[in-house]
């Protein structure tokens, strides 16, 4: 397993937000957490990326116990998360942006590569390569977000709510390229609120709700199931 | 009026641009001009052909030292609050720290009695200063906001009330006989003397440009790099690997060598050094300069830090209507502070990358409401 995430609870100040999560992630996949506001889905990548401490419970990255390891030295173990919403640098260009996600890495060949490969996932940033972050349009911050967590080719990619605010459109293309990403070999772990979207594309899903997990299964089997379909796809 | 107000901002932008387009050795040869004027600045035969520039009611080559520390002192702060946007409302704390170190260390009057020379001090004064930030630091930077600006608030206040109080600071009383720097002219009398300032202001003045080529290399590397990551955005730049701890630790104890810096130089040029060289409002003066003349930048900072040093001094014998405007200087300056933060919050010469984070913000409030 690449991610194994075993009984973690967090706690804000005295609300408890998770409540004994346990999930796994193998090599590969594209797993999804699905679930309605608040229930949790952010808490959970923020608990992975280590910018939560965890109350309880473990989290493994690669068979080793990374629960009280810094976020920055996870990065540097092959981990990293493309923040919800506005998470980029807005007074940065867009190449900056990409460069600071390659933060953690000195070889520049290899840097350069995947600056060529990002920016032909995303012609969009191409075209904007000199605009500062804040200028962009959402989605278009959306995928500078996506590439610069690609740009240090993470063993595992985080994705939380890669969809937020977007046009149907944009959706469409943003987890076309989710799915490029993984065929290239990165195992992502997605949290969606885009339920229909995130099943679809998943190999694997999980459901959250208030700070449980309540049903798992493959994204083809939670597509169908008539709880999921009731509560989050929204077809009675 | 705001037509008035787009026509001076399209004339900086343009001149802005008209700066970066400029071939090479334009700018060398302006940056010189401008390094050679400020170096001839304090000769008398020069500055009486400046009109209005010198100041009537003090000495100008005092109030040219005076204002060189505060422009060194802007440079350090900006660092801490321009680049890594850590709000330190203490700063002035660790020019006192400097200033008191060389004071114990040298002076006769201290209980120490070592009278070591000013000369080997100063690098024990920026290294205990350096230390004070990282002790005060290593606690407080974990935490975010305004928690800071309280500490270090407390912090300079502390150090002021324990350089009142204590006897082993002298309050009042104070240190004397502190030794000026070394250094003789061809027929032995000293350089660095009592009356003439000149070679005080020359020497910060040289240190200033120091430091500068200093922070520049230092911002153009992946120190500044993550500075200015930190500062946009902390949690994005620790997701991205940054470890955003150390940096502001970094960026926290290189100010506060920079303040240790000048307050060893204010020091060896005072003389002397008692309590009441260090209230609170000039940490307030210091950071007003670095946002008034455009914080994360650093010729925004230079340029803020000595006009409002300036500013303040130039008012001195000036008489309107029978009062002294001298009196009147912090209601005028902070009226100038309030005007500046309505119609440019970014500063006299903002960094670009800061204007668009204003911007980004200003965006954001908007979509909030």
């Amino acid at each position: 397993m690449l991610l194994e995430i075993d009984d973690v609870s967090l706690l804000y100040g005295r609300i408890q937000a998770l409540h004994g999560i346990s999930l796994t992630v193998a090599e590969g996949e594209i797993v999804a957490l699905i679930g309605a506001n608040g229930a949790g889905k952010s808490t959970t990548m923020r608990a992975i990326s280590g910018i939560r401490p965890i109350a309880t419970g473990s989290i493994r990255f690669e068979g080793e116990d990374i629960s009280k390891l810094r976020a920055d030295l996870r990065v540097r173990r092959g981990l990293c998360q493309a923040p919800e919403g506005r998470g980029i640098f807005p007074g940065m260009s867009v190449l900056e942006n990409l460069d600071m996600g390659a933060y953690t890495r000195r070889d520049r060949a290899g840097i350069a590569e995947d600056l060529a490969r990002v920016l032909d996932l995303f012609p969009r940033l191409a075209e904007r390569r000199k605009q500062a972050g804040g200028t962009l349009s959402g989605g278009e911050q959306q995928m500078l977000a996506v590439g610069r967590a690609l740009m240090s080719r993470p063993k595992l990619l985080l994705l939380d709510e890669p969809s937020m605010g977007l046009a149907p459109m944009l959706i469409q293309q943003i987890f076309d390229i989710i799915k490029e990403i993984n065929e290239q070999g990165t195992t992502v772990l997605l949290v969606e609120q885009n339920a229909q979207q995130a099943l679809a594309r998943a190999h694997r899903a999980y459901v959250l709700e208030t700070g449980k997990i309540v049903k798992t299964g493959t994204g083809a089997e939670l597509l169908h199931d008539p709880a999921v379909k009731e509560a989050y796809l929204g077809v009675a | 009026m705001t037509t008035v107000l787009e026509r001076v901002r399209s004339g900086r932008e343009a001149a802005g641009e008209r700066w970066r387009g400029a071939p090479r050795w334009v700018r060398w040869a302006l940056l010189v001009a401008v390094i050679a004027f400020f170096y001839a600045l304090p000769n008398k035969e020069f500055y009486q052909y400046l009109g209005p520039i010198p100041t009537p009611g003090a000495n100008f080559t005092q109030v040219l030292f005076t204002v060189s520390i505060y422009v060194l002192l802007a440079v350090g702060l900006n660092i801490v609050v321009g680049f890594a946007g850590l709000l330190d409302l203490g700063y002035f704390g660790f020019f006192a720290v400097g200033a008191y170190t060389v004071a114990v260390l040298t002076s006769p009057s201290s209980n120490l009695k070592t009278l070591w020379p000013w000369l080997l001090v100063v690098p024990l004064a920026i290294g205990l200063t350096m230390l004070s930030g990282v002790m005060l630091g290593t606690p407080t930077l974990r935490l975010r906001g305004d928690y800071l600006a309280i500490v270090t608030l407390g912090f300079a206040e502390m150090i002021r009330i324990a350089a009142v109080s204590s006897e082993f600071l002298k309050g009042q009383r104070g240190f004397n006989q502190i030794p000026h720097p070394p250094g003789k002219y061809a027929d032995g009398k000293p350089f660095f003397g009592v009356l003439d300032a000149r070679p005080y202001y020359w020497l910060v003045l040289t240190l200033i440009i120091l430091v500068v080529i200093g922070v520049r290399n230092l911002t153009h590397s992946r120190v500044g790099r993550a500075w200015i990551s930190i500062r946009e955005d902390e949690d994005a730049a620790q997701l991205m690997g940054v470890p955003t701890f150390k940096f502001k630790l970094w960026a926290f104890a290189s100010g506060a060598a920079i303040a240790g810096l000048a307050g060893a130089l204010f020091a060896g040029k005072q003389n002397f050094v008692n309590s009441q060289n260090f209230e609170l409002l000039n940490s307030i003066i210091i950071l007003a300069a670095v946002i008034f003349g455009g914080s994360g930048n650093i010729v925004g900072a230079i340029v803020g830090g000595g006009l409002v040093a300036y500013m303040i001094e130039r008012f001195r014998g000036i008489e309107l209507f029978g009062v002294e405007l001298y009196e009147y200087r912090f209601l005028i300056f902070g009226l100038v502070l309030v005007v500046m933060m309505i119609f440019r919050p970014e500063g006299l010469i903002p960094n670009r990358r800061r204007a668009a984070e204003f911007k980004d913000r200003r965006k954001e409030v908007i979509v909030g409401e």
